[in-house]
Protein backbone atom coordinates (compact mmCIF):
# COMPACT_ATOMS: atom_id res chain seq x y z
CA UNK A 1 0.00 0.00 0.00
CA UNK A 2 1.51 3.47 -1.28
CA UNK A 3 -1.67 5.42 -0.64
CA UNK A 4 -0.57 7.08 2.38
CA UNK A 5 3.07 8.72 1.10
CA UNK A 6 0.74 9.49 -2.12
CA UNK A 7 -1.79 11.34 0.36
CA UNK A 8 1.21 13.09 2.03
CA UNK A 9 2.19 14.19 -1.95
CA UNK A 10 -1.05 15.41 -2.26
CA UNK A 11 -1.45 17.58 1.03
CA UNK A 12 1.97 18.82 -0.01
CA UNK A 13 0.87 20.07 -3.09
CA UNK A 14 -2.80 21.15 -1.76
CA UNK A 15 -0.85 23.24 0.62
CA UNK A 16 1.31 24.72 -1.68
CA UNK A 17 -1.65 25.64 -3.78
CA UNK A 18 -3.39 26.95 -0.40
CA UNK A 19 -0.37 29.11 0.65
CA UNK A 20 -0.45 31.22 -3.11
CA UNK A 21 -4.42 31.93 -2.14
CA UNK A 22 -3.31 33.75 0.71
CA UNK A 23 -4.99 33.81 4.17
CA UNK A 24 -8.13 30.81 3.48
CA UNK A 25 -8.92 27.86 5.47
CA UNK A 26 -8.81 25.04 3.05
CA UNK A 27 -12.42 23.38 3.67
CA UNK A 28 -11.96 20.35 0.75
CA UNK A 29 -9.75 19.14 -1.46
CA UNK A 30 -10.68 18.08 -5.12
CA UNK A 31 -9.13 15.26 -7.23
CA UNK A 32 -9.54 13.12 -10.23
CA UNK A 33 -8.41 9.08 -9.72
CA UNK A 34 -8.16 7.20 -12.70
CA UNK A 35 -8.16 3.43 -12.37
CA UNK A 36 -4.73 3.48 -14.14
CA UNK A 37 -3.36 5.34 -11.33
CA UNK A 38 -2.43 2.40 -9.22
CA UNK A 39 -4.48 4.02 -6.26
CA UNK A 40 -7.36 2.99 -4.66
CA UNK A 41 -9.83 5.38 -3.67
CA UNK A 42 -10.90 3.94 -0.52
CA UNK A 43 -7.29 3.78 0.91
CA UNK A 44 -6.25 7.53 -0.62
CA UNK A 45 -9.87 8.97 1.59
CA UNK A 46 -8.58 6.47 4.68
CA UNK A 47 -4.69 8.05 4.60
CA UNK A 48 -5.77 11.56 3.44
CA UNK A 49 -7.08 12.51 7.15
CA UNK A 50 -4.46 11.48 8.73
CA UNK A 51 -1.61 13.25 6.27
CA UNK A 52 -3.40 16.20 6.42
CA UNK A 53 -3.22 15.99 10.21
CA UNK A 54 -1.39 19.33 11.57
CA UNK A 55 -0.71 20.47 7.88
CA UNK A 56 -2.03 23.91 7.02
CA UNK A 57 -5.36 22.17 5.18
CA UNK A 58 -5.83 20.14 8.41
CA UNK A 59 -9.84 18.79 8.65
CA UNK A 60 -10.28 19.58 4.83
CA UNK A 61 -12.56 16.67 3.32
CA UNK A 62 -11.32 14.74 0.41
CA UNK A 63 -13.58 14.74 -3.02
CA UNK A 64 -12.80 12.28 -5.46
CA UNK A 65 -13.88 12.09 -8.85
CA UNK A 66 -13.60 8.36 -10.40
CA UNK A 67 -12.86 8.82 -14.03
CA UNK A 68 -13.16 6.47 -16.82
CA UNK A 69 -10.77 4.85 -18.76
CA UNK A 70 -10.66 6.42 -22.06
CA UNK A 71 -9.21 4.95 -25.44
CA UNK A 72 -8.91 5.35 -28.90
CA UNK A 73 -10.58 2.70 -31.36
CA UNK A 74 -8.55 2.13 -34.40
CA UNK A 75 -11.17 0.28 -36.66
CA UNK A 76 -13.82 2.99 -35.25
CA UNK A 77 -11.97 5.90 -35.39
CA UNK A 78 -13.44 7.42 -32.17
CA UNK A 79 -12.71 7.84 -28.54
CA UNK A 80 -14.26 5.35 -26.27
CA UNK A 81 -14.98 4.95 -22.75
CA UNK A 82 -14.31 1.56 -21.61
CA UNK A 83 -16.00 -0.26 -18.57
CA UNK A 84 -12.55 -0.59 -16.49
CA UNK A 85 -9.03 -1.28 -17.15
CA UNK A 86 -9.36 -5.23 -17.21
CA UNK A 87 -10.03 -5.42 -21.19
CA UNK A 88 -8.75 -2.99 -23.20
CA UNK A 89 -11.27 -3.40 -26.12
CA UNK A 90 -13.97 -1.09 -27.73
CA UNK A 91 -17.03 -1.51 -26.60
CA UNK A 92 -19.17 -1.29 -29.61
CA UNK A 93 -16.79 -3.06 -31.94
CA UNK A 94 -14.80 -5.21 -29.75
CA UNK A 95 -11.26 -4.46 -31.35
CA UNK A 96 -8.34 -4.35 -28.64
CA UNK A 97 -7.64 -0.54 -27.81
CA UNK A 98 -3.91 -0.66 -27.05
CA UNK A 99 -3.89 3.71 -27.14
CA UNK A 100 -5.25 4.83 -23.46
CA UNK A 101 -6.15 8.44 -23.50
CA UNK A 102 -7.57 8.92 -20.41
CA UNK A 103 -7.99 6.96 -16.82
CA UNK A 104 -4.06 7.12 -15.04
CA UNK A 105 -4.63 10.64 -13.84
CA UNK A 106 -4.19 11.48 -10.42
CA UNK A 107 -5.09 14.95 -10.24
CA UNK A 108 -5.20 17.31 -8.16
CA UNK A 109 -8.06 19.70 -9.73
CA UNK A 110 -9.60 22.49 -7.37
CA UNK A 111 -9.63 23.54 -3.62
CA UNK A 112 -12.37 24.83 -1.67
CA UNK A 113 -11.67 27.95 0.11
CA UNK A 114 -13.24 30.15 2.59
CA UNK A 115 -11.47 33.79 2.67
CA UNK A 116 -11.00 34.50 6.69
CA UNK A 117 -12.46 37.77 7.76
CA UNK A 118 -10.07 40.31 7.37
CA UNK A 119 -8.19 41.21 10.89
CA UNK A 120 -9.42 44.41 12.05
CA UNK B 1 -18.45 32.68 1.58
CA UNK B 2 -16.48 29.43 -0.16
CA UNK B 3 -15.06 29.16 -3.13
CA UNK B 4 -13.72 26.88 -5.54
CA UNK B 5 -10.52 27.33 -6.98
CA UNK B 6 -9.35 25.75 -10.12
CA UNK B 7 -5.70 24.09 -9.70
CA UNK B 8 -4.73 21.28 -11.96
CA UNK B 9 -1.73 19.55 -10.83
CA UNK B 10 -0.58 16.02 -10.88
CA UNK B 11 0.64 14.27 -7.83
CA UNK B 12 3.01 12.23 -9.63
CA UNK B 13 4.11 15.38 -11.62
CA UNK B 14 7.45 15.51 -9.71
CA UNK B 15 8.45 11.89 -10.00
CA UNK B 16 7.49 11.72 -13.34
CA UNK B 17 9.57 15.19 -14.43
CA UNK B 18 12.59 13.54 -12.61
CA UNK B 19 12.00 10.39 -14.69
CA UNK B 20 11.83 12.27 -17.65
CA UNK B 21 15.14 14.14 -17.08
CA UNK B 22 16.72 10.60 -15.90
CA UNK B 23 15.65 8.64 -19.26
CA UNK B 24 17.26 12.08 -21.13
CA UNK B 25 20.21 11.40 -19.39
CA UNK B 26 20.67 7.59 -19.64
CA UNK B 27 19.64 8.68 -23.55
CA UNK B 28 22.49 11.06 -23.99
CA UNK B 29 25.34 8.36 -22.28
CA UNK B 30 24.22 5.55 -24.39
CA UNK B 31 23.04 3.41 -21.10
CA UNK B 32 20.09 1.37 -21.77
CA UNK B 33 18.07 0.70 -18.48
CA UNK B 34 15.58 -1.99 -18.13
CA UNK B 35 13.31 -2.29 -15.04
CA UNK B 36 12.24 -5.87 -13.69
CA UNK B 37 8.95 -5.26 -11.55
CA UNK B 38 6.71 -8.61 -10.66
CA UNK B 39 5.15 -9.88 -7.48
CA UNK B 40 7.84 -11.29 -4.80
CA UNK B 41 9.21 -14.99 -5.72
CA UNK B 42 8.35 -14.36 -9.55
CA UNK B 43 11.74 -14.98 -10.23
CA UNK B 44 13.16 -10.91 -10.64
CA UNK B 45 16.58 -12.05 -9.22
CA UNK B 46 17.19 -15.26 -10.88
CA UNK B 47 16.91 -13.97 -14.27
CA UNK B 48 18.54 -10.91 -13.57
CA UNK B 49 21.33 -13.05 -12.16
CA UNK B 50 21.81 -15.35 -15.04
CA UNK B 51 21.41 -12.22 -17.54
CA UNK B 52 24.30 -10.73 -16.14
CA UNK B 53 26.60 -13.63 -16.18
CA UNK B 54 25.12 -14.21 -20.18
CA UNK B 55 25.71 -11.17 -20.75
CA UNK B 56 28.96 -9.43 -19.07
CA UNK B 57 31.48 -11.12 -21.46
CA UNK B 58 30.45 -8.85 -24.23
CA UNK B 59 28.21 -5.71 -22.71
CA UNK B 60 29.28 -3.54 -19.93
CA UNK B 61 26.66 -3.87 -17.32
CA UNK B 62 25.53 -2.99 -14.03
CA UNK B 63 22.48 -3.20 -11.26
CA UNK B 64 20.32 -1.69 -9.20
CA UNK B 65 18.22 -3.70 -6.45
CA UNK B 66 15.54 -2.55 -5.03
CA UNK B 67 14.22 -4.09 -1.31
CA UNK B 68 12.06 -3.49 1.59
CA UNK B 69 14.93 -5.02 3.61
CA UNK B 70 17.82 -6.95 3.57
CA UNK B 71 20.51 -7.00 0.81
CA UNK B 72 20.47 -10.64 0.55
CA UNK B 73 19.09 -9.98 -3.58
CA UNK B 74 22.22 -7.38 -4.31
CA UNK B 75 24.88 -10.31 -2.81
CA UNK B 76 23.11 -13.17 -5.02
CA UNK B 77 23.63 -10.43 -7.85
CA UNK B 78 26.94 -9.28 -7.39
CA UNK B 79 28.43 -13.05 -7.39
CA UNK B 80 28.40 -12.35 -11.06
CA UNK B 81 30.98 -9.45 -10.44
CA UNK B 82 28.76 -6.80 -12.04
CA UNK B 83 28.62 -3.78 -10.02
CA UNK B 84 25.64 -4.08 -7.99
CA UNK B 85 24.04 -0.91 -5.37
CA UNK B 86 21.00 -1.78 -3.02
CA UNK B 87 18.40 0.25 -2.53
CA UNK B 88 17.02 -0.29 0.94
CA UNK B 89 13.45 0.91 0.62
CA UNK B 90 12.26 0.64 4.44
CA UNK B 91 8.83 0.89 4.73
CA UNK B 92 8.30 1.67 1.25
CA UNK B 93 6.65 -0.75 -1.22
CA UNK B 94 8.03 0.52 -4.55
CA UNK B 95 11.55 2.08 -5.77
CA UNK B 96 10.65 5.63 -7.38
CA UNK B 97 12.84 7.96 -9.66
CA UNK B 98 14.47 9.85 -6.82
CA UNK B 99 15.59 6.34 -5.49
CA UNK B 100 17.26 5.82 -8.61
CA UNK B 101 18.36 9.13 -8.99
CA UNK B 102 19.96 9.30 -5.53
CA UNK B 103 21.61 5.77 -6.00
CA UNK B 104 22.95 6.53 -9.45
CA UNK B 105 24.79 9.62 -8.10
CA UNK B 106 28.35 8.72 -7.74
CA UNK B 107 28.35 6.39 -10.75
CA UNK B 108 30.12 6.50 -14.21
CA UNK B 109 26.95 5.69 -16.03
CA UNK B 110 29.10 6.85 -19.26
CA UNK B 111 30.86 3.58 -18.80
CA UNK B 112 28.21 1.18 -19.19
CA UNK B 113 26.02 -0.19 -22.04
CA UNK B 114 22.92 -1.54 -19.81
CA UNK B 115 21.94 -0.73 -16.33
CA UNK B 116 18.88 -3.05 -15.06
CA UNK B 117 17.12 -1.87 -12.12
CA UNK B 118 15.18 -4.55 -10.22
CA UNK B 119 12.39 -3.20 -8.46
CA UNK B 120 10.32 -3.95 -4.64
CA UNK B 121 8.39 -7.38 -5.58
CA UNK B 122 4.74 -5.90 -5.72
CA UNK B 123 2.33 -5.67 -8.79
CA UNK B 124 0.37 -2.56 -7.26
CA UNK B 125 2.60 0.44 -5.91
CA UNK B 126 5.54 0.16 -9.02
CA UNK B 127 2.91 0.73 -11.43
CA UNK B 128 2.56 4.00 -10.19
CA UNK B 129 6.15 5.49 -10.93
CA UNK B 130 8.44 6.25 -13.54
CA UNK B 131 11.72 5.45 -13.02
CA UNK B 132 13.34 6.89 -16.18
CA UNK B 133 13.52 3.31 -17.56
CA UNK B 134 12.92 2.81 -21.44
CA UNK B 135 12.00 -1.00 -21.00
CA UNK B 136 9.63 -1.71 -18.26
CA UNK B 137 9.82 -5.85 -18.28
CA UNK B 138 6.76 -7.68 -15.92
CA UNK B 139 7.36 -10.92 -14.96
CA UNK B 140 4.52 -13.45 -14.34
CA UNK B 141 5.66 -16.85 -13.25
CA UNK B 142 3.44 -20.21 -13.95
CA UNK B 143 2.54 -20.83 -10.29
CA UNK B 144 1.15 -17.75 -10.09
CA UNK B 145 -2.15 -18.03 -11.72
CA UNK B 146 -3.00 -16.89 -14.86
CA UNK B 147 -5.60 -14.36 -13.80
CA UNK B 148 -2.84 -12.03 -12.44
CA UNK B 149 -2.93 -9.55 -15.14
CA UNK B 150 -6.75 -9.51 -14.09
CA UNK B 151 -6.16 -8.46 -10.44
CA UNK B 152 -3.03 -6.20 -11.50
CA UNK B 153 -3.97 -4.53 -15.08
CA UNK B 154 -2.50 -1.05 -14.25
CA UNK B 155 1.22 -2.69 -13.98
CA UNK B 156 0.68 -4.81 -17.25
CA UNK B 157 -0.39 -2.02 -18.60
CA UNK B 158 2.49 0.09 -18.26
CA UNK B 159 4.70 -2.75 -19.26
CA UNK B 160 6.79 -2.81 -22.58
CA UNK B 161 7.65 -6.73 -22.63
CA UNK B 162 6.05 -9.24 -20.43
CA UNK B 163 8.32 -12.31 -19.60
CA UNK B 164 6.55 -15.48 -18.49
CA UNK B 165 9.23 -17.09 -15.81
CA UNK B 166 9.59 -20.91 -14.05
CA UNK B 167 8.02 -22.51 -17.60
CA UNK B 168 9.37 -25.28 -16.74
CA UNK B 169 7.15 -25.59 -14.36
CA UNK B 170 4.25 -25.26 -16.40
CA UNK B 171 3.22 -29.01 -16.70
CA UNK B 172 3.42 -29.82 -13.40
CA UNK B 173 1.21 -27.08 -12.14
CA UNK B 174 -1.50 -26.97 -15.06
CA UNK B 175 -0.58 -23.55 -16.31
CA UNK B 176 -2.79 -22.85 -19.16
CA UNK B 177 -0.60 -20.83 -21.34
CA UNK B 178 -3.72 -19.42 -23.69
CA UNK B 179 -5.30 -18.14 -20.97
CA UNK B 180 -2.25 -16.15 -19.44
CA UNK B 181 -1.65 -15.26 -22.72
CA UNK B 182 -5.31 -14.03 -23.08
CA UNK B 183 -5.25 -11.73 -20.02
CA UNK B 184 -2.01 -10.28 -20.12
CA UNK B 185 -3.35 -9.01 -23.86
CA UNK B 186 -6.68 -8.43 -22.48
CA UNK B 187 -4.73 -5.75 -20.17
CA UNK B 188 -2.42 -4.56 -22.54
CA UNK B 189 -3.23 -5.15 -26.38
CA UNK B 190 -0.36 -5.94 -28.88
CA UNK B 191 2.28 -6.90 -25.35
CA UNK B 192 5.23 -9.18 -26.57
CA UNK B 193 5.57 -11.95 -23.94
CA UNK B 194 8.54 -14.24 -23.52
CA UNK B 195 8.64 -17.71 -22.05
CA UNK B 196 12.17 -18.34 -20.02
CA UNK B 197 13.17 -20.90 -17.50
CA UNK B 198 16.03 -19.68 -15.68
CA UNK B 199 16.88 -23.21 -14.53
CA UNK B 200 16.91 -25.37 -17.66
CA UNK B 201 17.81 -22.28 -20.05
CA UNK B 202 14.87 -22.58 -22.10
CA UNK B 203 13.93 -19.04 -23.74
CA UNK B 204 16.77 -17.74 -22.30
CA UNK B 205 18.45 -16.75 -25.87
CA UNK B 206 15.52 -14.92 -27.53
CA UNK B 207 15.36 -13.49 -24.35
CA UNK B 208 18.55 -12.11 -24.34
CA UNK B 209 18.34 -11.53 -27.99
CA UNK B 210 15.41 -9.33 -27.26
CA UNK B 211 17.43 -7.11 -25.03
CA UNK B 212 20.20 -6.51 -27.30
CA UNK B 213 18.03 -5.57 -30.07
CA UNK B 214 16.07 -3.12 -27.93
CA UNK B 215 19.21 -1.88 -26.82
CA UNK B 216 21.27 -1.47 -30.17
CA UNK B 217 17.45 -0.24 -31.57
CA UNK B 218 18.04 2.69 -28.76
CA UNK B 219 21.25 3.37 -29.17
CA UNK B 220 20.39 3.66 -32.86
CA UNK B 221 18.15 6.52 -32.17
CA UNK B 222 19.47 8.69 -30.30
CA UNK B 223 22.88 8.56 -32.05
CA UNK B 224 22.51 10.70 -35.27
CA UNK B 225 23.76 9.74 -38.65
Amino acid sequence: MHELSIAVRLVDIACEKAAALGDVRVDAVHVRLGPFSGVAKEALSFCFDSAAFGSAIEGARLEIEEVPVVAFCPRCSAERQLAGPQHLCCPVCGEATPAILAGGELELTALEVTDHAPHR
Amino acid sequence: MPRIVEVREGVFKKNDQLARHLRARFDRLGVFVASLVSSPGAGKTALLQRTLQELKATRRLAALVGDLATDNDARRLAETGVPVRQITTGTVCHLDAEMIERALADWDLESLDLLFIENVGNLVCPSSYDLGERLRVVLLSVTEGEDKPLKYPTIFNTADLAVITKIDLADAVGFDRDEAYRNIRHVRPGLDILEVSVRTGLGMDPWLARLEELSARRAAAVQPG
